[in-house]
């Protein structure tokens, strides 16, 4: 493998805290101080080096759905928006709950050889939420952590149980935090915008509720509980006050609860629906603040593809679910970094060393000796979405039609350039 | 705010979505053609060689057959295309349905479903009109027009006015189309029903809530009963449908302490017994019936008016 050097771009290792304007080296798969002679050198002036970004919530479909979305092409999606590392969900067609399966998804992530896929496995069998799933054997195989995301646990003995089992292996429980009993049949946020359009709420007490109980069998089992996709200001509150009281607790959001709120649904229009829906724009802006003090950890898209005829649907027929990874970055960027609320190098700091910390990856660093994952950002690239363009399967993005500002422009993983635009 | 259309003229609505997206003057050019409507018949065929058609993905009786009959007064054909049975998770999907009315080459589709929002998935998707006849728990317009049109011929007037909507508001879109038609015109609306099926926070739509029924019953112009769906007390919304007789039904013992002059009404169909007591419903009070009369006149309204918009 011949060396890269990536010249003269504006270097943001939130790893090291370093930010100035430098060069990388990439040798024998590894970042190095140093180099040779480069077989190839990138100018990477006026734009920004920095590790290659971690997503840890998407939802790869394979096995069991690949018409919404194939390992291969969540693969080709991740690297496409600057994921080198992308950490798939359990709730596949056929769901990974066993030793086989994670290691199916890890031999289908290595044909595609694109991003490093590192599967969570199930934490009950079937997602069922009622009998605890293989996770001894899943850890052996690879699962990076476990959840039953889609579903919430809601037996907290069952739940207890899987932390107190998930520990002995060192790995986390990311929770879908609902009260199922509070959200059946609820199409969106509840409030008035949902009294207004006839549509069924979900409250946000349905997730803060269930934080408060995650956080404290967190505490009382002293096991890692990480809390997925939080959408509402009341989650923020129960995170804080748990991190505040050192329960073992860390917490991601998505870019669409980052920055778009319930309003959009005024025309009962699939593409803004989610699990958990969006939310009000005090809710916003208090998933802004958390992230921003750290509160929030990292940005995980939830990237959760469908067929474009399974959102064509009524609005409260339609399945839950838009798709991210190649939007968050510019996403971030634009509605985030751009706009003050959010610093480079705390966005940064979100897509890698905050993600790879919660599930305890090698990864997000362009630290001397690391494995060469690294991702060139131009920070100024202006592009409309355009679902047609996507390398994923799925086409329903709320950000359609859009101009963002900012996307990957170069993708590195293991020292091998495996996208470039 | 659009500006008010003083006739047909300057009518520039195509569809029918809901009561909320209207503005005063055109709820009020609806009303007034109704009033001409039913004065004096329109003669001749004003909608000749047009085509209606309904298709309603929930069941109803007096909603269809009242658009049926005010599209033949009006000289339209009406065709039905209605999905069989309740099966519609087997049937076509929405997109489908929409381009198949659209293909048929319909001036106006007249839609029922049991989703909130499908009406206005229908329109974007067609050429025609489209009248919104009730979607989910959204919105159903036509039904809160005959109710003005009904309160207005009762009670001379439709300014002033303190109303009172009874029963299932969470999961009532005639309570919603009312509700906003009532705060359009700047009426006083008060909510009663228990905490349960009430929407939290509806307050700050300017209504007032009230769950003790007893309170509103001497100080109200309009009480307008709505009907109690039992799947409620099965999803726990309240405990039993003798209970909520006794704490919100409009009992005879009620009926007699109204206000003077109030009228009290229901938007169909009845569970006698249950919201509403046969004495109270069958009184001198009721309009009920005129509200089922007076459908017809506001939906010739509507469409007369959609039509003159192409």
């Amino acid at each position: 493998m011949s060396s890269i050097l990536i010249k003269g771009g504006r270097v943001i290792d939130p790893a090291s805290g370093r930010d100035e304007t430098g060069d990388i080296w990439i040798v024998a798969g590894k970042i190095s101080k140093s180099g040779g002679k480069a077989g190839r050198t990138i100018d990477a002036r006026g734009k920004w080096v920095v590790p290659g970004l971690i997503d840890i919530h998407v939802h790869f479909r394979e096995p069991g759905h690949e018409a919404k979305e194939t390992i291969a092409d969540g693969c080709a999606a991740a690297v496409a928006g600057g994921f080198t590392s992308v950490a798939p969900m359990a709730n596949t067609g056929r769901p990974v709950d066993s030793a086989m399966a994670v290691r199916y998804v890890r031999d289908r992530a290595a044909e595609a050889g694109l991003a490093r896929v590192f599967p969570i496995g199930a934490v009950t069998q079937g997602l069922k939420g009622e009998e605890l799933a293989e996770m001894g054997l899943m850890a052996e195989a690879g699962a990076a952590a476990f959840s039953d995301d889609g579903n919430p646990v809601m037996n907290s003995e069952i739940l207890r149980r899987a932390l107190e089992y998930a520990a002995m292996f060192r790995k986390p429980v990311i929770s879908h935090c609902e009260d199922a009993h509070l959200t059946k049949g609820a199409a969106m946020n509840e409030g008035l915008v949902a009294t207004e359009l006839g549509l069924r709420g979900w409250p946000a007490v349905a997730e803060a509720a269930m934080a408060a109980r995650d956080a404290m069998l967190a505490r009382w089992t002293g096991a890692r509980v990480h809390i997925a996709h939080v959408s509402a200001k009341e989650t923020v509150e129960v995170i804080r006050a748990a991190k505040k009281a050192g329960d073992p607790v860390t917490a991601e959001a998505a870019p669409h609860h980052l920055t778009l709120d319930e309003e959009s649904l005024r025309t009962y229009d699939p593409r803004f629906r989610m699990n958990p829906p969006l939310r009000a724009r005090e809710d916003v802006q208090a998933l802004v603040d958390a992230l921003a003090d750290g509160t929030i950890d990292c940005i995980a898209s939830d990237h959760a593809p469908h067929t474009v005829e399974d959102k064509d649907r009524e609005y409260d027929a339609c399945p839950n679910g838009v798709i991210g990874l190649e939007t968050t970055l510019g996403v971030i960027l634009a509605d985030l970094v751009a706009a003050k609320k959010l610093t480079p190098m705390r966005a940064i700091e979100a897509m890698t060393t905050g993600p790879a910390r919660v599930l305890g990856l090698p990864h997000g660093t362009l630290a001397p000796g690391a494995a060469a994952d690294v991702t060139i950002i131009d920070p100024d690239r202006k592009w409309k979405v355009d679902p047609s363009k996507f390398r994923s399967r799925g086409r329903c993005t709320p950000w359609e039609g859009r101009t963002l500002k900012g996307a990957a422009v170069l993708t590195v993983v293991d020292g091998r350039i495996v996208f470039e635009r | 705010m659009a500006r008010s259309p003083k006739g047909p003229a300057d009518w520039t609505r195509r569809h029918l979505l809901g009561i909320r997206e209207l503005t005063r003057g055109e709820l009020e050019a609806i009303l007034a053609r109704a009033s001409e409507c039913k004065k004096s018949p329109p003669t001749g065929k004003p909608l000749g060689g047009r085509r209606l058609l309904t298709f309603f993905a929930e069941s109803s009786t007096r909603t269809r057959t009242s658009f049926g009959i005010a599209a033949r007064n009006l000289g339209a054909e009406v065709i039905d295309l209605s999905p069989a049975g309740s099966s519609l998770s087997k049937g076509e999907s929405l997109r489908d349905t929409a381009q198949t009315i659209d293909a048929l080459g319909v001036d106006f589709a007249v839609v029922r479903h049991p989703s909130s929002g499908a009406p206005h998935k229908v329109a974007a998707a067609i050429r025609g009109s489209v009248v919104n006849a009730g979607d989910g728990s959204n919105e159903h317009p036509t039904q809160a027009l005959l109710d003005l049109f009904t309160i207005r011929e009762r009670l001379g007037k439709l300014d002033g006015l303190k109303v009172a909507l009874v029963g299932d508001i969470l999961h009532s879109r005639v309570a919603r189309s009312n509700l906003w038609a009532h705060r359009l015109l700047g009426n006083d609306v008060t909510l009663v029903g228990p905490a349960t099926l009430i929407p939290r926070g509806i307050e700050s739509t300017g209504a007032a809530v009230a769950h003790d029924f007893d309170t509103v019953l001497a100080n109200h112009d309009v009480i307008m009963m709505l009907r109690l769906q039992l799947e409620r007390q099965r999803a726990g919304l309240f405990p039993s449908t003798a209970e909520y007789s006794t704490l919100y039904g409009l009992t005879r013992e009620r009926l007699a302490r109204l206000k003077k002059g109030a009228i009290v009404m229901h938007p169909g169909p009845m569970n006698r017994g249950w919201e509403i007591a046969s004495e109270s419903a069958d009184s001198p009070q009721s309009t009920i019936l005129d509200q089922v009369h007076n459908g017809i006149f506001v939906r010739m309204a509507v469409l007369t008016l959609l039509n003159g918009a192409k």
